[in-house]
C-alpha cells in the first residue's frame, strides 16, 4: 500500500488536536457532558487516524505498541488505586470519595461547578481516560499489524498454513 | 422450510417486542407501578453535596456504582489481552517478515 | 398510529433489534453477522436511554443551570450511568469478535459461514 504524504502530514496536523479536546472532555468529565470513556475513545481516534494515514511505519509502530501498552495498564492501576484510597486513608470504604468538599485539591463544593470540585472524580476520569486511550490504541496496532501480516501471506505458497492449522 | 421457521421465529418476537413497546409508558418512567424513581431522585437530589460534582452521571459511574466500573475497566483490559492472543500468530509473523524485509 | 407515535423511541429500538437480529439469522457473511449483532447493542442502548427520559426534564448536569438548578426536573441518570458501561462493554466485544473473524479468514480463506462450518483436514 502506497502511503499519501499529503494525508500523512494532515493527519500529523490534526493529530494534537484530537488529543488536546479528548484531553479536555476527560478533564471536565464531572462538569460537562463527557467523561473518562468518551474522551479516551476522542483521543484514540486521533492515534487511529494516525495508524490510518500510516504515519506509523514499522519501527515506530513496535514502539508506540509498548508506549500504548503501558499507558492502558498505568490508567488500570491508577484507577484501582484511587478505588483502594478510600480504605487506605482509613476513614471510608471501597470507592469512597474521600476528597469530596473538603476543601483542597479538587475539594471545592460542587453548587458553583468549578473545576476545583468533583473530590477524587476528576482523577478517576483521568485514569479511565488514559486507560481507554492505550486499550482502543493497542487493539488497533495489534489489528492493523494482524491485517497487514494476512495481507502479506495472500501470495505465500500454503506451506505454513498446514502446520498452524495442526497446533 | 428453514427459512420459514427462522421468519415465524422473528415474526413472533417482533410482535411480542412491539407489544411491549407500546405498553411502557414514555417519557413518564414507571408510572402506574407503585415504585416512584426514588433510587434516581436521590441521586439527583443529592450527587452534587455527596460527590461534589455537578454532572450526576459522573457522580454515579464513578461514586455510587464506582464497583460496576472497575469491572467495566477490567473488560476492556482483558479484551485487549484477548485480542493480542488471538492475533498473536499473525503479529509475530508480520514482525518477522517486517525484520526480513529491511535485512 | 397515535400509540405508535407517542411511543416512538421504544418502537424503533424494537425494530433495530428485530433488523439486527434479522441480519443475523439470514446473512452469511460473518461481518455482516458481527454488524447485525452490533446493530442489537445499538437498539438495546436506546431503548435503555429512552427508558430513563422525561418529558420537560433536563440532561442530568447541573453546570450552567440558572440558580443552581432549584427546582429543575432531570432526566434518570442511572439508565445513563449503565448506558455508558454497555456501549464499552460492546466495544470490547466488537474488537474481541473483529480479530476472531481475521483469524477465521486467515485459516478458512473467506468469511462465509457455510464454509467456516466444516473443519478443514
Amino acid at each position: 500500500m502506497r502511503k499519501s504524504r499529503i494525508v500523512g502530514h494532515i493527519a500529523a496536523v490534526f493529530y494534537p488536536f484530537c488529543l488536546v479536546f479528548g484531553l479536555y472532555v476527560v478533564l471536565h468529565g464531572h462538569l460537562t457532558p463527557g467523561g473518562g470513556f468518551q474522551g479516551g475513545a476522542v483521543m484514540a481516534t486521533g492515534a487511529a487516524l494516525m495508524m490510518v494515514a500510516g504515519m506509523f511505519d514499522e519501527g515506530e509502530r513496535e514502539i508506540k505498541y509498548h508506549h500504548y501498552k503501558a499507558i492502558e495498564a498505568f490508567g488500570l492501576l491508577l484507577f484501582i488505586g484511587l478505588a483502594f484510597a478510600g480504605i487506605l486513608s482509613g476513614h471510608g470504604a471501597f470507592f469512597r470519595n474521600i476528597w469530596a468538599n473538603a476543601g483542597g485539591w479538587f475539594g471545592a463544593p460542587g453548587e458553583s461547578g468549578s473545576f476545583n470540585s468533583g473530590g477524587l472524580l476528576p482523577l478517576m476520569n483521568l485514569a479511565v481516560g488514559v486507560e481507554v486511550f492505550g486499550g482502543i490504541s493497542v487493539i488497533l496496532v495489534t489489528m492493523i499489524r494482524a491485517m497487514k501480516a494476512a495481507e502479506r501471506g495472500e501470495d505465500r505458497e500454503d506451506g505454513d498454513d498446514e502446520a498452524e492449522g495442526a497446533e | 422450510m428453514k427459512h420459514l421457521f427462522k421468519f415465524l421465529v422473528l415474526a413472533v418476537l417482533a410482535a411480542a417486542l412491539w407489544r411491549c413497546a407500546l405498553a411502557i409508558p414514555f417519557g413518564n418512567p414507571l408510572a402506574g407501578t407503585p415504585l416512584p424513581p426514588a433510587m434516581d431522585e436521590h441521586y439527583i437530589a443529592a450527587a452534587r453535596a455527596e460527590t461534589g460534582a455537578s454532572n450526576v452521571v459522573t457522580s454515579i459511574v464513578f461514586d455510587y456504582r464506582g464497583f460496576d466500573t472497575l469491572g467495566e475497566a477490567s473488560v476492556l483490559f482483558t479484551a485487549v489481552l484477548g485480542v493480542g492472543l488471538v492475533l498473536r500468530k499473525l503479529n509475530a509473523k508480520e514482525k518477522r517478515e517486517a525484520r526480513d524485509a529491511e535485512e | 398510529m397515535n400509540a405508535i407515535l407517542t411511543h416512538l423511541p421504544f418502537v424503533i429500538a424494537v425494530t433495530v433489534a428485530i433488523a439486527g437480529l434479522a441480519v443475523v439469522l439470514w446473512r452469511r457473511n460473518l461481518i455482516h453477522v458481527l454488524m447485525g449483532m452490533s446493530l442489537v447493542e445499538s437498539a438495546v442502548n436506546l431503548f435503555l436511554v429512552a427508558l430513563g427520559y422525561r418529558h420537560d426534564a433536563v440532561a442530568p448536569i447541573y453546570t450552567g443551570l440558572r440558580d443552581g438548578g432549584e427546582g429543575v426536573r432531570m432526566v434518570l441518570p442511572t439508565v445513563q450511568a449503565l448506558t455508558l458501561t454497555a456501549i464499552v462493554i460492546g466495544l470490547a466485544t466488537t474488537a474481541m469478535m473483529l480479530s476472531l473473524v481475521i483469524v477465521i479468514h486467515r485459516h478458512y480463506g473467506t468469511t462465509d459461514v457455510r464454509d467456516v462450518r466444516r473443519l478443514r483436514e
